[in-house]
């Protein structure tokens, strides 16, 4: 087989952005969370808010930091290897990336190392505001990179000019037809991620009676919180699909696994989707669902793969099987808030050993809803990188060859390994030695290169002398 | 649309100026610091001179993601040319970040390692610093183009003259490097980071003269520009300029003056900045396409325009703010060990 630099570099692209999804996925919720639990330091004056702030501040830096350095590789991905989507889009889509450097990265770099280091050096309602600054910052990063996805997935407010994209009006390019449901879905994406993570260090605490108290909080805090989100992103994403099936029909039929185009269509459960023979295997299916979801009428038509021509379909096994396992993990999800209520209601939540355990069980789950869905809707653009208009293979830089990408991604592929795999280690490592460590760190934290030196270096500086 | 009457292109020619030179200066001395980070002579010292700049690298860093995604806004047709021109030293240079990056983190938590993420901070700056010589000096050579597209090999930027400027900008970041640290330790640190920075700057210098001399050679374009009457009277000052900033360079770094190697380096930057943006003018592809043919649309310009000349001042305040933070001397009698 001859090394194909389109593939290839899918791949690579592929590989870097989603390591670089899962940090972020992680980390705008943790900021939240912490500016929350500042907040409540701040209104209640209760130290243990602090003990839990403290903790998770530790794991935010390792996160946060992982999170930079993978985001840096992001938009020189765009030109390296996808120059002629660079040339084409860069009239529309640059002001998105760069709004987002100018308002959310250079915010959350100036006010992280107030957050991280700068407690005792500020008075505490300016700690709260640096807290809610970097999370503010975070979810600025989340709406510009997802209005340029958005603006991606249902292109509009342009008009073509010599075979480029010219902006004819900025607003419809921000708030493009898919961008309200993505930002919304992905917004709630990420906070149930970091309530699953959190729920689950506290149930880790709990199983083992260590930190008690400070699990309490946690998993009650995070029970609250999935009560509203699990079925809120289900109603979210139940609205995001019908939109799809509006604005992207192929991509809709690839999720569903549809063929042809009929009136009362089931919904598959699951099928091995067939594109040679052009139809599904193994199915099993309910009758009329399908059209009753999509539709709101059992008799309703939904368009099937055949109404599009071969060369503008997305696959299908991707598509389908990543929704299902989003789906599939959303209803978990909801099935432990359920027990976690069922058992509040019986006074057992903290004790219960086996739901416990399904907790710390459960906290990757968020993890693999994310990348699934990021899986569903990317390979269901597929065909195109702007949907309907500029494919993907006219999108990849002509220079490159095969060997190129090949070494490239052989690249990223050992040092994200060796380099994240670390950093997850570490945070583990974090969390077993739980909050309590947090307490004794300023002795330990001194070998570190973070600002915590120069920090308390400060008060002495004031009183000696500066250069 | 409405044609607009305005001329954005030589805003966003002095914003991305501006803003590669910020990105050049400041992560220039915190790579620089990393590359002297490996000839620390102990752990006390290693870890005064990496706490002298874990405050601000990150904001420092940033100011890279602003010039790639500001040339993109600014001048797409640049960035589609250029980047698969420079693919490999671009790989090489996100790879280094990546792990310079995390070590300041890594190296605490992980105590076990701590060796390994020494050196990944250390070979991770140069590297780093290498690539963007690397990238700069292909940038001064040329590329091979085809309409708008990069239509050579990727391998075709790993020339002599790339691999001198490669090494060029090492000294200089080091150089910078070496500044920075006079001004933020004292005592025998500070005497070491003096004599480094001795070392930095003689490699600076050769560089120069090298890549002063090399350029002409490359381009005619370039050796008319600087030898033509009466250029070369008009232009005549910047050479002088640099002779005496090496000059004075030489001396601070050699008496006690704290301040004064720091800002030596930096108007060296300047003016060997200056002088490439001299050889180049008014090209953004090199030979081929001038800024205004690279453009993007003005609607484009307009749009970004407005928000950057307004977030721009605030976001320089707020870096003022940090580094005011955390000024002065990184000193060792609180707690390091
Ligand atoms: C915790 C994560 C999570 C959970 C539990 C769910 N989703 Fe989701 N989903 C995402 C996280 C996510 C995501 C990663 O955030 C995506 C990728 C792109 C996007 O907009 O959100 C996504 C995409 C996405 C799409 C693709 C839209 C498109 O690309 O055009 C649809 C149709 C749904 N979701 C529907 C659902 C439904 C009906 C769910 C009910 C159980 C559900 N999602 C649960
Ligand atoms: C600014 C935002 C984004 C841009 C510009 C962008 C652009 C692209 C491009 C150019 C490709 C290559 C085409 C291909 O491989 O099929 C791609 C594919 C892909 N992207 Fe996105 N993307 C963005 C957001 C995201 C996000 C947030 C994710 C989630 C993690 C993501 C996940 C993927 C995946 C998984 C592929 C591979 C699809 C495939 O191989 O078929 N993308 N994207
Ligand atoms: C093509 C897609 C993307 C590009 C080009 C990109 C670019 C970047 C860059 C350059 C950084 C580093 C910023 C710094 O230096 O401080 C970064 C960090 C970050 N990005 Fe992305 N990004 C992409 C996708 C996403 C998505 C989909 C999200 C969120 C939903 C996101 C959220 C963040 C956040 C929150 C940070 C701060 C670091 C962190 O929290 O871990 N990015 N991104």
């Amino acid at each position: 087989m001859s090394l194909d630099p389109l593939f290839l570099s899918r791949i690579q692209f592929a590989w870097v952005i989603a390591w670089h999804f899962l940090l972020p996925a992680f980390t705008v919720g943790l900021a939240s969370f912490i500016a929350v639990l500042e907040g409540l330091h701040l209104a209640t004056g209760r130290e243990i808010y602090f003990r839990i702030s403290t903790f998770w501040i530790r794991i935010f830096a390792v996160s946060f930091g992982m999170g930079v350095v993978s985001g840096i590789v992001m938009p020189f991905q765009l030109g390296t290897n996808w120059s002629r989507y660079s040339d084409a889009t860069a009239n529309v889509i640059s002001p998105l990336l760069a709004y987002e450097g100018l308002t959310a990265f250079f915010l959350e770099a100036a006010f992280l190392g107030v957050l991280l280091f700068g407690r005792n050096l500020v008075p505490r309602w300016a700690h709260f505001v640096a807290a809610l600054m970097v999370a503010l910052g975070t979810l600025a990063s989340t709406f510009w990179i997802l209005a340029t996805n958005s603006w991606m997935q249902t292109p509009a407010g342009y008009t073509m000019v010599d075979g480029r994209f010219a902006p004819t009006d900025w607003l419809q390019i921000i708030f493009s037809p898919s961008f309200p449901y993505r930002l919304a879905h992905t917004v709630d994406a990420v906070y149930i991620t970091t309530g699953f993570v959190v729920g689950g260090v506290a149930a880790f605490y709990l199983l083992r009676e260590r930190f008690v108290e400070e699990a309490r909080i946690m998993l009650s805090m995070t029970l609250w919180l999935l009560t509203v989100l699990v079925p809120l992103q289900m109603f979210l994403g139940d609205q995001h699909g019908l939109n799809t099936l509006e604005r992207q029909p192929a991509k809709l039929a690839a999720i569903e696994a549809i063929w042809t185009t009929e009136r009362r269509v089931p919904l598959n459960l699951f099928a091995i989707p067939d594109e040679q023979a052009e139809a599904d295997h193994y199915v099993i299916s309910i009758p009329d669902l399908g059209s009753l979801i999509l539709t709101r009428d059992p008799n309703g038509t939904v368009r099937g793969l055949k109404d599009f021509p071969v060369d503008e379909r997305p696959p299908v096994a991707i598509p389908f099987f990543a929704f299902r396992i989003m789906v599939g993990i959303g209803l978990l999800m909801l099935a432990l808030v359920a027990i976690g209520w069922w058992l509040r209601w019986k006074g057992e939540l903290f004790d219960e050993r086996w739901f416990l355990r399904l907790c710390v069980l459960a906290s990757p789950l968020g993890f693999v809803a994310v990348l699934a869905g990021w899986a569903t809707t990317e390979v269901g653009r597929q065909p195109w990188t702007v949907y309907g208009l500029l494919r993907t293979a006219d999108s990849v830089t002509p220079s490159l060859t095969g060997v190129d990408v090949a070494l490239s991604l052989a690249g990223y592929s050992l040092v994200y390994i060796l380099v994240f795999a670390t950093g997850i280690a570490l945070m583990l490592r974090i969390v077993r030695g739980g909050p309590a460590a947090a307490d004794a760190e300023p002795e330990d934290e001194i070998e570190s290169g973070r600002p915590q030196q120069p920090v308390r270096a400060l008060p002495v500086g004031r009183a000696g002398s500066r250069t | 649309m409405t044609a607009l009457v305005f001329d954005f292109v030589p805003i966003w020619t002095l914003i991305l100026g501006v803003g590669v030179f910020l990105y050049v200066l400041l992560d220039g001395f915190d790579l620089g610091v990393g590359i002297l980070y490996g000839l620390a002579p102990d752990r006390d010292a290693r870890n005064l001179v990496m706490n002298s700049i874990a405050p601000i690298w990150d904001g420092n860093e940033t100011w890279l993601v602003l010039g790639g995604v500001a040339l993109l806004a600014a001048f797409p047709l640049a960035f589609a040319i250029i980047l698969p021109a420079v693919y490999f030293p671009l790989l090489v240079m996100l790879l280094s970040l990546i792990f310079r990056g995390v070590a300041f983190e890594f190296r605490y938590r992980d105590a076990e390692h701590r060796t390994f993420w020494d050196h990944g901070f250390c070979y991770g700056s140069m590297l780093g610093a290498f690539a963007q010589g690397v990238v700069l000096g292909a940038f001064i050579e040329g590329f091979e183009i085809d309409g708008r597209h990069f239509a050579g090999s990727s391998i075709d930027c790993f020339t002599p003259f790339t691999f001198l400027t490669g090494v060029a900008l090492v000294f200089g970041y080091a150089l910078l490097g070496a500044g920075w640290l006079v001004l933020k330790t004292e005592g025998p640190l500070q005497d070491w980071a003096r004599r480094l920075g001795r070392v930095a700057f003689i490699g600076v210098l050769v560089a120069i003269a090298a890549v002063s001399l090399w350029t002409p050679l490359l381009q005619p374009s370039i050796a008319s520009r600087w030898f033509s009457w009466p250029n070369i009277a008009l232009l005549s000052p910047v050479p002088i300029a640099t002779a005496l900033i090496a000059y004075w360079e030489w001396r601070s770094l050699n008496d006690r003056s704290e301040v004064a190697p720091f800002v030596g380096a930096v108007l060296l930057f300047v003016m060997s900045y200056l002088g490439i943006a001299i050889s180049m003018w008014p090209m953004i592809v090199p030979y081929k396409y001038t800024l205004w043919e690279a453009a993007s649309s003005e609607a484009t310009q307009a749009f970004l325009a407005v928000g950057t000349l307004f977030l721009l001042p605030v976001i320089l305040m707020y870096t003022g703010w940090s580094y005011w933070v955390f000024r002065g001397k990184v000193r060792e009698d609180i707690g390091y060990h």
